[in-house]
């Protein structure tokens, strides 16, 4: 099958041959950064949409229906209108923290995301120990959180914040011990070894009932981690008090929580791509 | 009505201490302060668990710089916040109350509104934009053995305390109702309720206002139980002028009183179901709602203030259709409510949140005077319709629902039963409907004999009653409304001792409060 | 470039009764001078803010049971794009004041309203927020919220059926479109405030 890497090497000598090594490799990356964040914003359109809709048909009614046909550009609306909106900046707040805390969760939510293997030489980060690396990078996103709810100096958040953090420490175990199922039926930490391995069947079917029970506990906690509901009482619109999660770290953890949640599980689901 | 027997002010706390020990009367209706001109006082209207048996007393007060009165609320918890709203309305202190604050109006209002020389509207009181000072101390009235009276400051909540603010604006509290809450870490040590943001002054207006004119208030007290709150004013009016109002009237009335009763606990269960993060219920609850709104709107005009009863019956006649339709949706409701249960009741998150959590005991419900599906919940049979019957109660076939545990499982359970039984009693009344007039005929300027009269409904969320002085005049001298919801509010502070946050509002959902109605 | 009429979908011009006052804001943008680029901007912006304005969850009384069936399955706010309501001020887009205000309420409303992040609206609901309603003669209640606030659209009712609040935010999503935002709407209050 179509190795991607040739692409890859392709590209990296063509940049090689016209300007030095460093720049290159940093313009290189400059590029993965775009990319990434273009899916980013492509995934979170479309999984907004299909929420809403999805939802208002489980509730006996329509969704969006009046921005474009079957109100498919209604997220895009939402889009320009978030862009545009007053930045508000807290007097009391620590300033240097407040505005540290979502840039953490989207650097812990684009390192974890970054090592999907997407196709066979397609991959951004491919360690080793990429297992250890993806648990390792989503736990960072813990201390975004926490910082926003400290630095924001407002009760509130502080309960929120502690709130959400300690759910999303107490599930990291059930998350981390059912990943290493799947280091111990491969035998390496290594996505793309884990991927391979699965080419003539995936894990659910080979390694039958370990294999499952991992799964469940995954989907399970993985749901937990990101603040998905059931699991949305630190989140909670309608219950807690206003102002729980400041503003800005809102709108950024909704869109990298929907990430994060598709990082956790196309894991397993990716073997087709590479078979 | 039964006399009142009046009190004098020394032997009133003996007196009443007396009643309660002899006599039983545990359970204090409703307390009421009265100016009649040259003195102040309160009514009190207390009535036996026991025995049924109701009595009237009142006391009064001829210092008018300086009016005290023992206070009853070691006796009957229900006091505490009645005697402050007594106290913000005339400035009666109660002595013996931990807690002499004014309850509704801001803590820096000047004057007391509800007495008859005081004008509410002139210059002292203009609207003031910055913020209301918190003030975590209050003064309590000690009496000293040697007869005389001390002014205590008792602390509401002390400076090293982790004191939150949930509200006024809160997707959750049901209305503008502010908690404040003592935490440690997610335990709430002590609360304290913060009423007065939609106080709308309506018993003052009253005052002034013809009586057909007062009916157009009620509707919006508790604008969930509209037909019942107008129900209970134009009982209490037909009552003290003598007026029998027809068979089909009383029909037609209690007919709309139940199906306003099903739209509220739909209502109720929507927003529970809303506020412990189920939302798919809240469509649910809301979209059968929608139905009995349609059947209101096809005979009285309106969706959720419905101006139907009137004084001496109601507005117009029930279209044609009315019993058709509603035959109709029983049938569609009874295929449909097994669906609730499906998605909320069973599940396994809903019964860890709501079993077992917010115990309110049966003696404590009846010493603060909650009633109403909170009340049932607890063991406490206090429906009105059986108590007091009225309309045709009497003449129907229908179960209390009652239950012991008085948790909120249990409050939740009370009120998805009596949904059924609202539709067992609208079953047997709606094909009997007899023929007859709608309206009596009544004078065009309507007058009430001098008296003080009671009478209450049972609303959907308790005990509602309506307490009319009258001079005689065609405006009342004074109205009080019997709140359902400040009874229940005033319970919160002790059952929320020792829950997590997170069971405030579980608790707050299940006691099915409307804060206009607590506020007037 | 000219602005072109407000437009809304599957309503038709003339069913709005208050066009007059719109039409003339269009008439002072446009005498103003309003150029290509910005104006196909402009455009653009006005159509992303007026599809997706996010209320505020704020009621007071009765009008706020309106609203709710509002967002219920019958009279679905969701399909303009105005179920998410936010429970923070800081979030949302308008307020919608469904309910009495008093006095003892309005140095709270008046702090979410400045909480609320511009460009940001006011929609006055029912007849007690548009001038005090069957509660004009009370000593605590404020006649009318625009003695504090701001107001757009008044929805006058007591209260009004959801048709007519749809009516009302349809008018405020015209407005929306009419408004020029580079230099106009966006209206920043000084640091020192």
């Amino acid at each position: 099958m179509f190795d991607f890497s040739i692409v890859t090497s392709w590209i990296h000598q063509t940049l090689t041959s016209l300007m030095p090594e460093g720049l290159a490799v940093f313009i290189e990356c400059v590029a993965i950064g775009i990319c990434i964040l273009l899916m980013y914003a492509v995934l979170a359109v479309i999984l907004i949409y299909m929420e809403r809709k999805v939802c208002a048909f489980f509730q006996c009614r329509l969704g969006p229906n009046r921005v474009g046909k079957w109100g498919s550009i209604q997220v895009f609306a939402d889009v320009i209108k978030m862009l545009i909106k007053e930045i508000i900046e807290l007097k009391h707040a620590d300033k240097f923290l407040y505005e540290l805390a979502p840039f953490m969760v989207i650097i812990a939510s684009v390192m974890a995301f970054s090592c999907i293997p997407i196709n066979k030489g397609m991959e951004i980060l491919d360690f080793n120990v990429g297992v250890f690396f993806l648990l390792a990078a989503s736990s960072i996103g813990v201390v975004g959180i926490l910082l926003a709810g400290w630095g924001s100096n407002n009760k509130f958040s502080l309960i929120g914040a502690m709130r959400s953090g300690a759910q999303i420490i107490s599930y990291e175990l059930s998350v981390g011990l059912s990943i290493l199922t799947m280091v111990v039926l491969t035998g390496s930490m290594q996505f793309s070894e884990i991927v391979a391995n699965q080419a003539d069947g995936w894990f659910i079917f080979k390694g039958h009932i370990p294999a499952l029970i991992a799964f469940v506990i995954y989907l399970i906690a993985g749901n937990a981690e990101t603040n998905r509901g059931p699991f949305d009482l630190p989140e909670q619109r309608v219950s807690s008090p206003p102002d729980t999660i400041p503003n800005t770290a809102v709108c950024i953890s909704d869109s990298s929580t929907w990430l994060n949640t598709l990082t956790c599980l196309l894991l397993p689901l990716l073997q087709p791509l590479s078979s | 009505m039964n006399e009142i027997i009046e009190i004098p002010l020394e032997k009133l706390h003996d007196e009443a201490l007396r009643l309660y020990n002899d006599k039983k009367m545990d359970f204090l209706e409703s307390l009421t302060g009265m100016d009649w001109g040259d003195s102040l006082g309160v009514v009190y209207h207390l009535e036996s668990t026991v025995t049924g048996e109701r009595m009237t007393i009142k006391t009064l007060t001829t210092d008018r710089e300086n009016p005290e009165i023992p206070s009853v609320c070691d006796i009957w918890k229900a006091a505490e916040f009645n005697e402050r709203e007594v106290y913000d309305f005339y400035g009666i202190r109660f002595i013996g109350h931990p807690d002499m604050r004014r309850l509704f109006l801001r803590n820096d209002w000047v004057g007391y509104p509800m007495r008859k020389d005081d004008d509410p509207m002139d210059e002292r009181n203009p609207l003031r934009m910055d913020n209301e000072e918190t003030i975590d101390t209050t003064t309590e009235l000690e009496l000293n053995p040697d007869g005389s009276i001390k002014d205590k400051e008792n602390i509401i909540f002390d400076d090293r305390e982790y004191v939150v603010n949930i509200g006024p604006q809160h997707p959750a509290t049901h209305g503008v109702l502010r908690f404040r809450v003592s935490l440690e870490g997610e335990n709430i040590k002590k609360l304290d309720a913060n009423c007065g943001y939609i106080h709308r002054g309506i018993e003052k207006m009253c005052e002034s206002l013809t009586y057909p004119q007062t009916l157009a208030l009620t509707d919006r007290l508790d604008y969930l139980g509209a037909q019942q709150n107008r129900h209970a004013l134009c009982m209490c009016i037909e009552r003290a002028m003598g007026v029998e109002v027809s068979e089909r009237v009383q029909y037609i009335r209690t007919i709309m009183d139940e199906l306003q009763r099903i739209d509220s606990h739909l209502l109720f269960y929507s927003c529970l179901c809303m506020d412990l993060g189920a939302l798919t219920a809240f469509f649910y609850g809301f979209r059968d709602r929608e139905k009995i709104l349609d059947i209101f709107e096809e005979t009285c005009g309106g969706r959720l203030i419905m101006n139907y009863n009137t004084i001496g019956g109601v507005q117009d006649d029930i279209h044609p259709n009315f019993v058709k339709r509603v035959k109709e949706f029983i049938v569609y409701l009874r295929g449909i409510i097994h669906e609730y249960h499906d998605v909320f009741t069973g599940n396994v998150i809903a019964q860890q949140r709501l079993k077992g959590v917010g115990v309110l005991s049966r003696e404590d419900a009846i010493s603060f005077g909650a009633t109403g599906g909170t009340g049932r919940a607890s063991g406490w049979a206090c429906d009105v319709r059986k108590r007091m019957p009225y309309g045709v109660y009497d003449k129907v076939d229908f179960k209390e629902i009652i239950y012991t545990e008085g948790d909120s499982f249990a409050r939740y359970m009370v009120r998805m039963d009596e949904i059924m039984e609202s539709m067992r009693i609208i079953e047997q009344l709606i094909d009997n409907i007899p023929e007859g007039n709608f309206q009596e005929k009544m004078k065009p300027i309507i007058r009430v004999p001098e008296g003080s009269y009671y009478a209450a409904v049972e609303g959907s969320r308790g005990e509602f009653g309506v307490y009319l002085e009258s001079r005689g005049d065609k405006t009342p001298y004074r109205v009080h409304f019997r709140s359902t919801g400040l009874p229940l509010v005033s319970t919160v502070d002790t059952i929320c001792r020792g829950s997590k946050i997170a069971d405030l509002i579980a608790i707050g959902g299940t006691l099915d409060y409307v804060v206009p109605d607590i506020d007037r | 470039m000219e602005m072109k009429k407000p437009k809304i979908k599957s309503i038709p011009y003339e069913d709005f009764v208050d066009n007059e006052s719109l039409e003339q804001m269009v008439k002072e943008l446009n005498e103003g001078g309003a150029n290509v680029f910005l104006g196909a901007l402009d455009d653009v912006i006005n159509w992303g803010r007026s599809n997706s304005l996010w209320p505020l969850t704020f009621a007071t009384s009765c009008c706020g049971i309106e609203f709710m069936s509002l967002g219920a399955a019958r009279y679905d706010m969701a399909r303009f794009g105005f179920e998410v309501a936010r429970a923070s001020p800081r979030q949302a887009d308008m307020i919608m004041v469904c309910g009495t205000i008093t006095n003892k309420m309005a140095p709270v409303l008046k702090r979410l309203y400045d909480q609320m992040a511009d460009p940001k609206y006011v929609v006055a609901v029912g007849g007690c927020a548009v001038s005090g309603g069957p509660f004009k003669k009370s000593y605590h209640v404020l006649n009318g919220v625009d003695k504090i606030l701001p107001v757009d659209v008044y929805i006058p009712g007591c209260p009004p059926r959801p048709e007519a609040f749809y009516y009302g935010l349809m008018q405020l999503q015209r407005k929306v479109k009419v408004e020029k935002f580079f230099g106009g709407v966006n209206k920043k209050e000084k640091k020192d405030e």
